[in-house]
């Protein structure tokens, strides 16, 4: 809402500067975002001139040479491009000094050989209309050459750009702003501008001219109508046409000016008919049919649906309600009879139709807050007296009002108990400030004896104001919050933590940064095609319904997606090694878990989330791997250097995993593994996919991406039981395997293990080795066992036949004990 | 007799002390202590010697071998060192090239340091951490936050709906009323979270009162331009107990922002409008770069744009509204009260570190990351 100053002021001024006034409006709820200006940026130089001669100039067809006198003592020679200049003409001059609107100082100019001492100025140089093509003539306006531009018309207009929360459509009018400013100021407020009314001069009373029938009462509380004939359509005057361009709106003529101006002063919208173009002067106010279609003043043509209500007249919509008029009875140069339509509309069938259409309006960003039916007639009151004092109307007898106004708007009063607020706010505000305060801002109020308050609200605020806290907000804030609320903390001594899981999701994060790896976060949206990342698009996504672009149109299913694409912007900027993780949710169409299990998306609540959202780490190696620095191996990226990180992690959860041969489209067929835990899929590993490296620009890579809910679930971290293992230390013993060399490790380890029983506390493959020494096809492993009883030292003899079993289970297997 | 002994002492400490290096000290041992040095023999024949001798020859040529062997101990040691010393010297290298640490440094991203420090205040503070979902029902998300179905205000914030075609069967759907759906469910019953603040509700929901909780997470809004991105994180706060008021938010949040911007800073709070909160506040932290003068070496403070301030959150008491939805949990509006406030971290990671544009945070260009220790 732009709120020009001296319209402002003329209504209330306490007499501040406007940095001070937007700094006490921003203090009290009402945020100022900007102090802006219309026109020059003083009215230094502007001064009234009257042109004294306007001659043809001797070198310029278009060019008059004009003699002005412009109050200086002496008449001043100025050179005018405008068609309309003429002798005896009063006019706005600008003199040598006077800087511009657009920032341009003026001075002594020779044009075409003829010397110009000023400017005579247009509305447009002055910012006062839109009128570019003539001079602004000023004759009448009762001011003689040399007065101040400044004191006729406002050529340097602070204008505040206010921000006006939804629950204070009172303040999207002028006088409701300065009723604010009355409150927060205590500064005189000057009488509403709806006390008088026009006097009614016309011969036949309004109900002979036009009818109204509402058909939807429940969408439509209030429909006024009043008529006007022997209407003269021109352009506004000066000072209206320079209000409305301080406030943003563009001056269209005056019918069309008085509905924008009476709107911006007391925030209820209105609408004028060329009555002449309404077939028999019926309106007919109902919801559309289904598909129906009008052409609205914006020359849009509009398709609208059943709840859509429109005004119409015999022969269909002719205004979209509380949105925008029709074309079909627009006001124009010709109009001479003008129905004045001022409605009050249910706010959210407003609010409804105006998303369903895209189309937002003054008007609808005003009903679309519900206004209360009492400020309809405010509006038809100012706008009636202006429809004859600017377009020499005869206002007919009578106003048309259809008042369906459901019982929910009568007038409503609400109690204030000030030891409540007191409670509440952790201050006191005595209860005669407060009373004080309420008045101000228009409330009506009485006390008892206790010192309670009986506060009955004012129309402009009947739906912001409904409850006890209502009133403590108005009065805190017109109080001043920041002047003299105390800082305090609360009492009651809760226990702050983290949770379990959130203390160990750190510990991992911390982890995999100490291990050398930079924390990502990237988009939770991505492109239906992943990227383009073969094997991702498989898992069908959540889908958003009104993307912002189609690279950002699902919701993630994993997180490897999103950081290949990150590795290929770094690697693609020149920085040879990446190693990026992230540590987020995927978004699954699954139903989501109940009971506390936030790792798998089960979260607090009594209706579980729509969908699962599991947390996962996901990290990608890429580009070159090993030692960086001056003695760098250059080795590639491979499985093992992704595999060491998911076995760092388990490591520091004290979880075991497994491994497992799998495929994923998007990993090297031979060298990815999925990771278990328990019996339960924990993720994946593996090395990239060669193609997939070419794409992302890298030589090798490899990546992972692990769930965290079964990690966590099989960890014992921080939960540790001491066991005493020096009392009765291991034995170890190193044993070589000889065997084919597609038998995995795992196989073997998993048949040690089995074979070595309780006693056997560990296995560990420490070397491998294929070559000369092993015959063709095999390849030798060697493993470290570690044998141990917690109650005794155990001897060889004990040892030895579980030995005996583990060789007998490794040849079951098809290896055997080398040497 | 003891008069040689006395010599070969005396010749003995000299060769030692001449011996250059530990080849030279042995072939002095082996000459004076070995098994066929003179002084051994004189040792071995001993007994051969009158009675009278015997005594005052063996203790004297005992005390000469003592002596000896010591010298040569204490010499071959000293060369031995030496000889290391030379040997290592020739090990010499460039102490100046760079270390081989055992990784490379990782760096957690900026806006995880950002918001672990304002969970870290806020834990010191007696609160909680709770985690809610991104897809959320309209319900929780507009509905039990006093954003009534038609209501203006949800047009404040622009929402990102699920398509419902695309979400799993037999998953259980709610209406903006929070009822059990028994329809197919309309297209916007679904969203993204355009706050964090759906978790007040759930959290209230499973907890009586007290309760003391923040919840981070990321939250989406349909806008991406210079200053908004349609993903960002918040912060959320909810303290709801006994007594607790406005002026324990003022209280709260000027602790938070002394703790993350410095212990000058000072914050002003402003009244504004949040449908659930009643009263709502927004709240500014004094200019950390100017100190709140708004003036930097005498011309206009770049950060504050000269006003001295910093936005940094949106505040307010809990609407009564909202505690209504929760009624049946223990949380009668006429007699509990609390307070809740909304922080972006990104806001709080740009000014605390002086990141120009938001975007950055997402780009996750290296470069930028390992700034951030």
């Amino acid at each position: 809402m732009k709120a020009p100053l001296t319209w402002l002021r003329s209504y209330c001024d306490p007499g501040l500067e406007a940095a001070a006034l937007a700094e006490r409006l921003s203090m009290t709820g009402t945020e100022v975002e900007r102090v802006g200006r219309v026109g020059a940026p003083s009215g230094d130089g502007f001064v009234i001139g009257r042109v004294l001669a306007a001659e043809p100039h001797p070198n310029a067809d278009r060019l008059r040479v004009c003699t002005v006198d412009a109050g200086q003592g002496e008449s001043r020679t100025i050179v005018c491009g405008a068609p309309n200049v003429a002798a005896g003409q009063t006019v706005a001059v600008a003199l040598p000094g006077a800087v511009l609107a657009d920032g341009t100082k003026l001075r002594k100019a020779k044009l075409r050989g003829v010397e110009s001492a000023g400017m005579i100025l247009s509305e447009a140089e002055m910012e006062v209309g839109d009128d570019a093509d003539g001079i602004v003539v000023l004759d009448g306006a009762g001011a003689g050459p040399g007065t101040a531009l400044a004191d006729v018309i406002a050529i340097a207009e602070t204008v505040l750009d206010l921000e006006i929360t939804p629950n204070r459509p009172d303040c999207l009018g002028i006088y409701g702003i300065a009723r604010e400013l009355h409150a927060i100021t205590g500064a005189a407020l000057a009488p509403a501008p709806w006390g008088d009314d026009a006097e009614p001069t016309g011969t036949d009373g309004v109900a002979a001219l036009a009818s109204v029938a509402v058909e939807v009462p429940e969408l439509c509380p209030r429909f006024t109508a009043r008529a006007f004939t022997d209407v003269i359509v021109g352009p506004s005057p000066l000072w209206l046409k320079a209000r409305l361009t301080a406030a943003g709106q563009r001056p269209i003529n005056n019918v069309v000016d008085i509905t924008n101006y009476v709107m911006l002063l007391t925030g209820q919208p209105l609408h004028a008919f060329d009555l002449d173009l309404v077939p028999g002067g019926e309106i007919i106010v109902r919801t559309a049919a289904p598909g129906e279609r009008m052409t609205t003043l914006d020359g849009v043509e509009r398709s609208l649906d059943g709840e859509s209500v429109v005004v119409c007249d015999r022969s269909g919509p002719t205004g979209l309600a509380g949105i925008m008029g029709g074309q079909v009875s627009e006001v124009s140069e010709g109009t001479t009879r003008v129905l004045l339509e001022v409605a009050t509309w249910d706010g959210v069938n407003i609010l409804r139709t105006s998303n369903l259409l895209a189309l937002r309006s003054e008007a609808s960003t005003r009903f679309e807050k519900q206004l209360h039916p009492d400020l309809a007639m405010r509006a038809q009151r100012v706008a009636a007296k202006l429809m004859v004092e600017l377009c020499g109307a005869r206002l007919a007898p009578g106003t048309i009002d259809v008042d369906s106004r459901p019982r929910s708007m009568d007038p409503l009063t609400v109690g204030y108990r000030p030891e409540r607020a007191d409670a509440l706010l952790g201050m006191r505000i005595a209860p005669d400030r407060a009373g004080e305060y309420l008045d101000r801002l228009g409330f009506a109020v009485e006390s008892d004896a206790g010192g309670a308050l009986e506060v009955t609200v004012p129309a402009d605020r009947r739906f912001d104001v409904v409850r006890e806290i209502d009133l403590i907000e108005e009065v805190a804030r017109v109080h001043g919050l920041d002047e003299h609320l105390p800082a305090t903390l609360p009492g009651g001594g809760a226990v702050g933590g983290l949770a379990r899981h959130q203390r160990l999701l750190r510990r991992i994060e911390d982890l995999l940064r100490d291990a050398g790896l930079d924390e990502a976060v990237t988009w939770s949206f991505v492109d239906r095609d992943r990227g383009g990342v073969p094997g991702l698009a498989e898992r069908s996504p959540v889908s958003l319904h009104n993307p912002l672009s189609e690279e950002q149109a699902v919701m993630r299913t994993d997180l490897v997606g999103g950081l290949l694409a990150v590795a290929a912007r770094n690697l693609a900027h020149g920085t040879d090694r990446v190693a990026l993780f992230e540590s987020g949710r995927a978004y699954l169409p699954e139903r989501a878990p109940t009971g506390a299990a936030p790792l798998r998306g089960g979260f607090a609540g009594s209706r579980p989330a729509p969908v699962a959202e599991p947390h996962r780490i996901a990290a990608v190696l890429a580009g070159v791997g090993g030692r960086a620095g001056w003695r760098a191996d250059d080795r590639p990226v491979d499985f093992y250097d992704a595999k060491g990180i998911v076995e760092l992690v388990a490591a520091a959860l004290g979880v075991d995993v497994g491994f497992a041969p799998t495929r994923r489209a998007f990993l090297h067929p031979a060298r990815a593994a999925a990771v278990r835990v328990g019996g339960s899929g924990a993720g994946w590993v593996g090395e990239l996919h060669p193609q997939l490296l070419e794409r992302i620009g890298a030589r090798s890579g490899a990546a992972l991406e692990l769930d965290l809910e079964p990690l966590l679930a099989g960890s014992a971290a921080g939960e540790e039981i001491y066991e005493d293992v020096t009392t009765h230390p291991a034995v170890a013993e190193d044993i070589a395997v000889v065997g084919d060399a597609d038998l995995d490790a795992g196989t073997i380890r998993a048949a040690v293990l089995e074979a070595g029983g309780e006693l056997l506390e560990s296995a560990e493959v420490f070397d491998v080795y294929a070559g000369e020494q092993v015959p063709a096809g095999k390849r030798s492993l060697a493993l470290r066992l570690a044998f141990r009883a917690p109650d005794r030292t155990l001897t060889d003899a004990e040892v030895e036949p579980l030995r005996a079993r583990i060789v007998a289970a490794l040849e079951a297997t098809g290896a055997r004990l080398r040497g | 007799m003891l008069d040689r002994i006395e010599r070969i002492r005396d010749e003995g400490r000299a060769a030692i002390a001449a011996a250059a290096d530990a080849a030279a000290v042995e072939e002095a041992r082996v000459r004076y202590l070995g098994r066929k040095a003179e002084l051994t023999t004189i040792l071995r024949g001993i007994g051969e010697l009158p009675a009278a001798e015997r005594g005052p020859v063996g203790k004297a040529g005992n005390e000469v071998r003592r002596e000896l062997e010591g010298l040569v101990e204490e010499a071959a040691a000293r060369h031995e060192r030496s000889e290391l010393d030379r040997r290592l010297a020739a090990e010499a290298i460039d102490v100046t090239l760079p270390g081989t640490p055992p990784v490379r440094l990782g760096h957690l991203h900026p806006l995880t340091r950002t918001r672990r420090e304002i969970e870290d205040i806020f834990i010191g503070l007696g609160y909680r951490i709770a985690e809610g979902p991104e897809v959320e029902h309209d319900y929780y998300n507009f509905t039990a936050l006093n954003h009534p179905p038609g209501h203006p205000a949800r047009m404040l914030q622009d929402t990102f709906y699920v398509d419902p075609a695309s979400l799993g069967d037999g998953v259980e759907l709610y209406g903006s009323d929070g009822a059990p759906l028994t329809a197919p469910p309309g297209p916007r019953d679904v969203l993204l979270r355009t706050h964090t603040s759906p978790m007040q509700v759930r959290a209230m929901e499973d907890a009586e009162p007290p309760i003391f909780i923040i919840v981070p997470g990321r939250v989406y809004r349909r806008d991406s331009d210079a200053t908004h991105t349609p993903m960002f994180s918040q912060v959320e706060g909810l303290a709801v107990g006994d007594g607790i008021t406005l002026a324990d938010l003022h209280g709260t949040l000027l602790t938070f922002a002394r703790a993350v911007f410095g212990e000058e800073r000072d914050v002003r709070i402003r009244p504004h409008f949040f449908p659930f909160t009643e009263p709502s506040v927004e709240v500014d932290v004094s200019c950390f770069r100017c100190g709140g003068s708004g003036e930097l070496d005498r011309e206009r403070c770049g950060l504050c744009k000269g006003t001295g301030w910093l936005e940094i959150l949106g505040a307010g008491m809990v609407d009564p509204n909202v505690f209504g939805f929760v009624r049946d949990r223990g949380y009668d509006p006429d007699h509990v009260q609390g307070f809740a406030f909304g922080m972006g971290i990104e806001r709080i990671a740009m000014l605390k570190h002086g990141v120009p544009d938001l975007r950055m945070f997402f780009e996750n260009d290296v470069r930028m990351l390992e700034q951030f220790r």
